[in-house]
This record gives C-alpha cells, structure tokens and sequence, in this order.
C-alpha cells in the first residue's frame, strides 16, 4: 500500500521514445540567416540535414523535456519531446523562444575580472586560468583570515549544483536561493505546517481534474507554468467552475465563472471568511475532517467571528458573492483545487495567509484528491559517491538562533543582512550563479552595500546583467543549449529521469557550470572532489547505478518510470508528516512559538494620498529579468508597461503608450514606461511585469526598456515565521516622464 | 479538392504567444517580424470585463484580394487545401497585397518579397500540423480540410459557436473563433 508522502521508484516503463536522427524537415519559404554573432571556430557539428537531439529547457526551472533540431549545423528550432511527463511535448513560448539564448549577440563571451570601481562595468577578457587562479588566491586569504565559512552562495536552477559541490569541499555551509525568501517560500512553511508536507515543484496541483478551480493572485497563462497552463486550459475546456481573485482581471479572469476584484493585501480576510461559510453551513467534508484534522474546534472557534459581513469592508467583495463562491466550491469537493500559487511574498504574513489556503483545501479535502493535490513521485537515482566534504567549523548564518524558526530552507536576505553586518560573523566572498541578484532581491541598496564588503564577487550567468556588473570576475557560462547539465529526477505525477546534453557548440568558448567548478577546485587543490574524467563519466556513474545508461538517455531525452496511485482514488493512502499525525487546523507548533495558530487578519498599511500600491507578475514570453535580450522573445515582448485603470487615466489625462516616470515612497524614480490604461485593473494599484528596465550596458538590446519594478520595491515587509520578504508594500504615484532627474 | 481552414478557441486561449513564436523559429521569421500574432479584445467596465483573446494571422480567403491584386502571379492560391502563398521569386515587392489585406497580415521580407503565413504547408505536405497549432499548449487550435465534415474543424464548427474577422470585407475568411 503506497502511502501519501514523497516516494521513490525506479520502475522503469518499456514507454520508448523515437528520437530519429536525420529526420527530413523541409525549409519554410523564409530561411534568412540568423543574426548570430560570429562564432570563434567553425561548429564541429556541421553535418548536412537535419539532426534532432533531445535535452531538456533551462529557460525557466520548470525543466520540460525537449527535441532540439539542427539543420545543416545551425540550431533550427526546439519543440516539446511527447516522452516528457511536463512538456507533454510541447514546450511554452519562453521554451520555444530557447534557441535565441544560443544566437543572443549581447551573451557573455570570455572571463572577466574587473578593472575600475565595481558597478562600473570595465573589465579586462582573461584566460580561464588567470580567472580560476585569481579566485582561488583571493579565497585562500580569505579562508586563512575569516575562515571557509565566509564564503556564501546563491543559486538558481539545477546548473549550480556542481559550483556548490566545490564550496562545499572548501568549507562553507552558505548557501542560498532567492526562490525561498523572495517567492515560494511562505507557501511552503504554510503548507508544511498543516499538511507535513510542501506542494513541491512542478506543484502537486491536479489541475485537469478540478471541477472548481480558485486562483488568488495567480495568473496562469500568464504565469507560464507549462504543465499548469496546459492542465489550466484543460480544465477550462472541460466546464470547470473557476473562480479568480485579483486586483487585476488577469487572464485567467477571463476564464472565471466569479471574478472577484479584490481590494490588495485582504485575501487572509477572504480566506477566513470562505472557511466561515463552509464551517457556519456545515458545508465542509465532515468525515475528511473528523479522519484526518486535529485541532478543529478551535479553529471553528478562532473563525466564528469572520463572518463575510466582517470580510466585506476589508476586501470589498459583497458578502453574497463570498456566501455564494463559498458554496460553489463546497459543490465540487473533494475535486475543488485552492491554487497555492507560487510567488508568495506579498505582505510579510504571506506564510499564515498560505496557511489559511492550506485550511481552505482541508475543509474542501482536496489533500489527497483527485482533482485537488495528487501524491508525486520520482526516481530513485543515487547520487554520486563523492569524498565527505570537511565539516564547517561556524553554523550556516542566514538566519543566526532559528530567528525565523519555520525556515526550512536558507534566506537569502539573511546572507545579505550578515555580508552587512558582519555578524554573526563577516561574508567576505559571494558567488552567484544564474540569479540577478540586484532584481531578485529586494532593495537594490542593500544588496549593493552587502556587495561593498565583499572581497570577492563571482557571477556565473549566460548575459551581463546587473548582478555581473558589479562582479569582480565573470564567468560566461554555455547556455543549455551547449551543456551537459545534472539528471533531471524530479517529483512529479509519474517518475522519470531527463538528461540534458549539448546540441550545438558554444560560440565562443563559454563553458558549461560543471567545467568551471571541477577546474575551480582543481585550482583550489580539491581535485579529489572531482574523481570523475568529465560530466559524461559522472552521469554515467550515477545512471547505471540506477540500472539505466547514459547512451540510452542520449538517445531519448527522458526515461519514465512506472506510475504509481496518485489519489485516493486510485489507490493511495493518506499520511501527514505533522507533529500530531494529521491536518493541523490548530497547530501547537505555532503556538508554542508565540505565533498565532489559526491564521488572524491584520490590516495592512495603505499608501500615501494619491499613491498607487505598485503589484507585478509574469509574461509568457519572458522568465525574471533573464530573457529580455533573447532577440525571439524581444520581438514578442520589448518592454513592459504599467497597467493604470482606464477611468484614472483619463482623471489624470494619460492614454494608453503615454510614457510616464514613477516615483515610489521614498523617492526612488523608475526608468521610463509606457501606460496602459486599462479596464483591467482596479483604481488602487498599477501593475508591472517583472524583469524589464535593464541599467546594465552590456545588455544592449535591452538597457532602458521598460521600467524595473525591482527598483522600486525599497521596503519589504518580513515573514517573522519564515524570513521571507513582503514585497507588494510599496506605493508609487505617476509622472511626466520629464520629472526623472 | 481539400480547403485547407483553422478553428481557434478563445475560450481556451490565454494569449501566451507560443503559436508566434514557434512559427517564428519554424520558418525563420526574421527580427521585427511575425507572420502570426495576439489579439487581446477588451470590452466592459472593470470590474464587469470581457475578454476575447485571438491568435491572428493569413486568413486564406476564399476570395483573396492579395491573390487578385498581384501583377506577377506571385501570390497565387495553392493546389494543396487552396492556401495562398507567395512565390518569393515572383514577387517584385511592389506592396500591393500588403494594402489589399485587409487583416494586416503580409509584411515586406527584409529580402524584398511579400512575406505572411503559410500554413505551415512544408509541414502539412508531410502530414504534419502547423506549427503555431502543433506548439500551443492550451489545444485551442485546429487545423483541417473545411470540405470534410468529419473533420476536427468542421466538427468544431457544427457544433460550437463562432465567427470570422471583417466578414463584411467580402474575402471569405477562413479562419474562425470558436467562442
């Protein structure tokens, strides 16, 4: 009997994947020739006709299995592989769009160590040698003044796994990622809290099966999730009840059966009031809750005074439509989906917020159902038996006496805080890889000051963002159409195995990830951390320990394993990893630590008079601030827009292309940006999409386009269960764009 | 004789662009051109808003203005599924089907010829889907023989509601909107 928890398989399916080589693929009428830069040495890979090799994207992290075509040598074209489980075999725009990272002519080319102030961007080109011995000189001294521990790093994506290899042979336990503290982490303590157990990603959402489907702030479709929007669509074509909450009528919206314009930072009222109805007109699943909840009389108790009637001057939904959605969802149960979402960092109670969805999804017994939360499962591939690594003589410091004790995993900010302070003791060295720490963070001034004790900055990143312009060394990494990468064993609806693998060349000698890092601790004299030749020796060992090859995943991209009972329904058992066994409505855990153990609402600070409160999100063709000079998904996208209700607009005579300037509350002034007034938001906010108002001039294509709502975000308001950073609390008001000064 | 047609669902469609992008690497559509593109029409008052969400391209009308108005016999309508299409050695770039269209859909290649949507013909002659409706990852798009009536789209079309763009232009369009 398979129980509801992560498990692990390694069944492996006879599902084969035909991957034909030399494939004829006619040429479309328009075959111009790319705008590439010009490579160093001609591509190895010139073979005539078209070659079709399977890998898996790196565009964002959501890793979908793909089939990369070359046609006579130059990359054509990348589509989705039909073996992979994500992709479904057909990748998102931003997959789609991939091949433009590899012909992108503002991408990294060659080391770099800087020459003038930092943020100045003056380096001079070295040699990979003079590179890895200029770091390795400047760690010693540090390891030998402050100790190896003073050394951190911040990662996103599967690609920083072999650098934190490496440091973590030297000695640090430092290590952080701002997909935590700047995003998903509140969701997860919130979830882990009630449930034992995180939603994971790729979520555990069994979106196709909802018959109801709640979205609060989460646009997909927008929010370019491939599986999600693919499972989203489908449910939408299937007649599923959606019900969307949002300032902004998103996308999704559109889809909604009830569109509820919510007033920003009151969806905890919402939520309480929505499990009010459900408790006050016994409309709950009685027996999922009396099996599997502990503590539900209290929490019955905590919301009897959150009727919708108390919901309603807060979040400004008529309390006949909170009565009436309520019921809708009860309707469906258990196959009524409270969408976690995933960037969750908004008011700085994002975790007890996450919590009242969690209790939302309980009272519904979605947990475990089909149609609600499905139980995942992977692989079973051993890692790779390397040396123990030496034992850190100072505890990791980002968040120094459990000051957020429900962290399960490192704040970012915290790393940042103590680079600052120096305690509880000094950072002296950063490493980054693949994150633009100046707009992943919030306050760009902090993280600038963090970086002026530094001794030492390392990026690792494919462009020149912002983060590598105040680097001391750059190393240009292989985009991954050019790389072998770590397995993608991933916990998902059925367990499988992805390779990625080089289609075509790197242009000019960008290296792949694992290549800097075995050579960087070579440099370090920690050769005997990298026993292995190359990475194909390395995927090899751990491939065949898990009874496959790595011949055979060259060949089809993905290896799927056998499926297992994902719901109830189909045979799956219910288990919860929380202290008392079961779905915590009251959690003695919170309470012990002077936390409130069912979720109360708290008003949140408004704005100054005449201030909009400044909210973002995602477009389809875009991830964070990596792709906007990918010249593909440029031409989809070029610059964001700040979106201002139509009826405002017009009170303040701007139109829709009208470029105006915003000023947040600390007198922080943005680039430049184009309005879009718009009967799609409501009165008190604006909205940006992330990622845009590039300041650094290497990103030619891109510097200058739209306005950064990074920048903007000067305060942040933090998590005091988790350490996570707030980030929807601040407000802009609108200017000429002259005003910038 | 097939006639070549597509049905798009607007109510599955969420706008991602996928279909312009993939059309943009399957063809090699050059920077600062698309041969395919979004529509998102906004009507209502917040927060009572509606939304149709279309991706837009060649309609391969019937009655094609572009086909009519070419002096070269560049643009021409194909024996297969009677696509229009331009045979860019023909073509003198002389723009005039570029103004007879009129859904936009035809730009001048930075090569000098007219330029637009092909269907994806070199991919449905080896029974292949479009790529735009091959990519897209809602399935809100379909591609078939508008004289089959056991065909997905004329299935489709039997049995949901829809419409055209300018149907008054008098071009027979023959892409439709599944709403």
């Amino acid at each position: 009997m398979s129980t509801y928890s992560r498990r692990k398989f390694l069944k492996i399916s006879a599902a084969t994947v035909t991957v034909a080589s030399g494939a004829a693929g006619a040429a479309g009428a328009a075959a111009s020739a790319k705008a590439a830069a010009a490579p160093d040495k001609p591509s190895k890979r010139a073979a005539q006709g078209v070659q079709r090799i399977p890998t898996y994207c790196d565009i964002c992290f959501w890793k979908c299995g793909a089939i990369a075509s070359v046609r006579d040598g130059v990359l054509w074209k990348i589509e989705g592989n039909p073996e992979d489980p994500l992709s479904r075999g057909r990748l998102c725009p931003r997959g789609t769009g991939g091949i433009g990272a590899h012909f992108d002519p503002d991408r990294l080319k060659r080391p770099l160590i800087r020459k003038q102030e930092r943020g100045q961007e003056v380096w001079a080109e070295v040699s990979w040698d003079e590179a890895f011995a200029y770091i390795a000189t400047k760690m010693h001294a540090i390891k030998e003044t402050y100790g190896p521990e003073s050394v951190a790093m911040f990662a996103h994506g599967i690609g920083g796994n072999f650098l934190k290899h490496t440091l973590k042979a030297f000695g640090t336990p430092n290590f952080a990622a701002p997909s935590f503290a700047q995003c998903r982490g509140p969701r997860d303590v919130g979830f882990r809290l009630t449930f034992g157990e995180d939603v994971g990603s790729p979520e555990r959402t069994d979106i196709k099966n909802a018959q109801c489907l709640v979205l609060i702030g989460s646009h997909l479709g927008e929010n370019m999730h491939n599986s999600q929007v693919q499972e989203f669509a489908e449910a939408v074509g299937n007649g599923a009840s959606i019900i969307v909450v949002d300032p902004r009528f998103s996308v999704a919206a559109s889809k909604a059966r009830h569109y509820l314009p919510i007033k920003p930072g009151t969806d905890l009222a919402l939520l309480l009031a929505w499990m009010h109805v459900l408790v006050e007109e016994g409309l709950y699943d009685k027996e999922y809750v009396a099996a599997h909840g502990f503590g539900f009389d209290q929490f019955a108790a905590r919301i009897a005074s959150c009727t919708p009637e108390w919901a309603y001057p807060e979040t400004g939904i008529d309390p006949a439509v909170i009565r009436e959605t309520a019921r809708e969802m009860a309707r469906h149960r258990p196959a009524t989906l409270v969408h976690p979402g995933r960037h969750a960092t908004w008011y700085g109670d994002d975790t007890q917020r996450s919590r009242a969805v969690a209790l939302l999804n309980a009272l519904l017994g979605s947990w475990g159902h089909k149609g609600g939360f499905y139980a995942p499962s992977s692989m079973d591939v051993p890692g790779y038996p390397y040396p123990a690594y030496p034992k850190p003589a100072k505890p990791k410091l980002d968040n120094p006496g459990m000051r957020y004790p429900f962290a399960h995993e490192a704040i970012s900010t915290g790393i940042r805080e103590a680079t600052i302070t120096g305690a509880p003791y000094p950072i002296k060295a950063w490493f980054t890889y693949a994150t633009n720490l100046i707009q992943a963070l919030p306050n760009e001034d902090e993280t600038i000051k963090a970086i002026k004790n530094l001794d030492l900055l390392v990026v690792v990143d494919v462009i020149p963002n912002e983060i590598a312009g105040w680097a001391d060394v750059v190393l240009p990494e292989a985009v991954y159409l050019e790389r072998f990468d770590d397995l993608n064993v991933e916990l998902f609806r059925e367990p499988f195995v992805a390779l990625r693998q080089p289609v075509v060349d790197a242009p000019h000698g960008q290296k792949p990830n694992w290549w800097m890092a075995k050579k960087l601790a070579e440099t370090l004299g920690l050769a005997q951390y990298y026993p292995w030749k190359d990475i194909e020796e390395y995927l090899d060992h751990r491939l065949t320990a898990a009874g496959m090859s790595l011949a055979d995943l060259k060949t089809r991209g993905i290896v799927r394993g056998a499926p297992q009972p994902t719901v109830v329904e189909e045979g799956a058992s219910l288990a919860f990893e929380t202290p008392s066994g079961k779905i915590e409505f009251y959690s003695l855990q919170l309470e012990k630590a002077g936390f409130d153990p069912v979720p109360v609402y708290t008003r949140h600070a408004e704005g100054p008079p005449a201030s909009f409160r400044l909210l973002f999100g995602r477009s389809p063709v875009h991830s964070f601030s990596r792709t906007q000079s990918n010249r593909i998904l440029s031409d989809m996208m070029d610059e964001n827009e700040v979106w201002l209700n139509a009826d405002m607009a017009r009170r303040m005579d701007l139109k829709s292309g009208d470029y105006v300037c915003l000023r947040n509350q600390d007198g922080v002034v943005s680039n430049r940006v184009r309005v879009k007034a718009t009967e799609r938001i409501r009165p008190d906010c604006v909205y940006m999409v992330h990622g845009f108002g590039h300041t650094a001039r290497g990103l030619k294509h891109a510097f200058g386009k739209g306005a950064s709502d990074s920048q903007l975000v000067t305060r942040y308001a933090t998590d005091p269960l988790m350490g996570g950073t707030g980030m929807n609390v601040n407000f802009v008001t609108i200017e000429p764009e002259a005003a910038r000064g | 004789m097939a006639r070549f047609g597509m049905a798009i669902d607007t109510v599955r469609c969420v706008g991602c662009m996928d279909c312009v992008v993939a059309c943009k690497t399957e063809n090699s559509v050059p920077e600062g051109f698309n041969r395919d593109w979004i529509t998102t029409e906004v009507t209502g008052t917040f927060p009572t808003t509606h939304l149709e969400i279309r991706s837009e391209r060649c309609n391969h009308c019937d009655d094609p203005p572009c086909v009519s108005c070419c002096p070269t016999g560049a643009s021409h309508v194909h024996d297969l599924g009677a696509v229009v299409l331009v045979d860019a050695d023909k073509c003198i770039g002389c723009k005039g089907c570029v103004a007879s269209c009129p859904y936009g859909a035809r730009f001048i290649h930075p090569d000098g010829y007219a330029d637009k949507c092909t269907f994806c013909i070199h991919r449905v002659e080896q029974g292949l889907l479009p790529a735009c409706v091959a990519v897209c990852p809602t399935h809100c798009m379909h591609f078939g023989d508008l004289d089959d009536p056991n065909s997905d789209v004329s299935t489709l079309l039997a049995s949901r509601r829809h419409h055209v763009l300018l149907p008054d232009a008098g071009t027979k369009p023959r892409i439709y909107y599944l709403t």
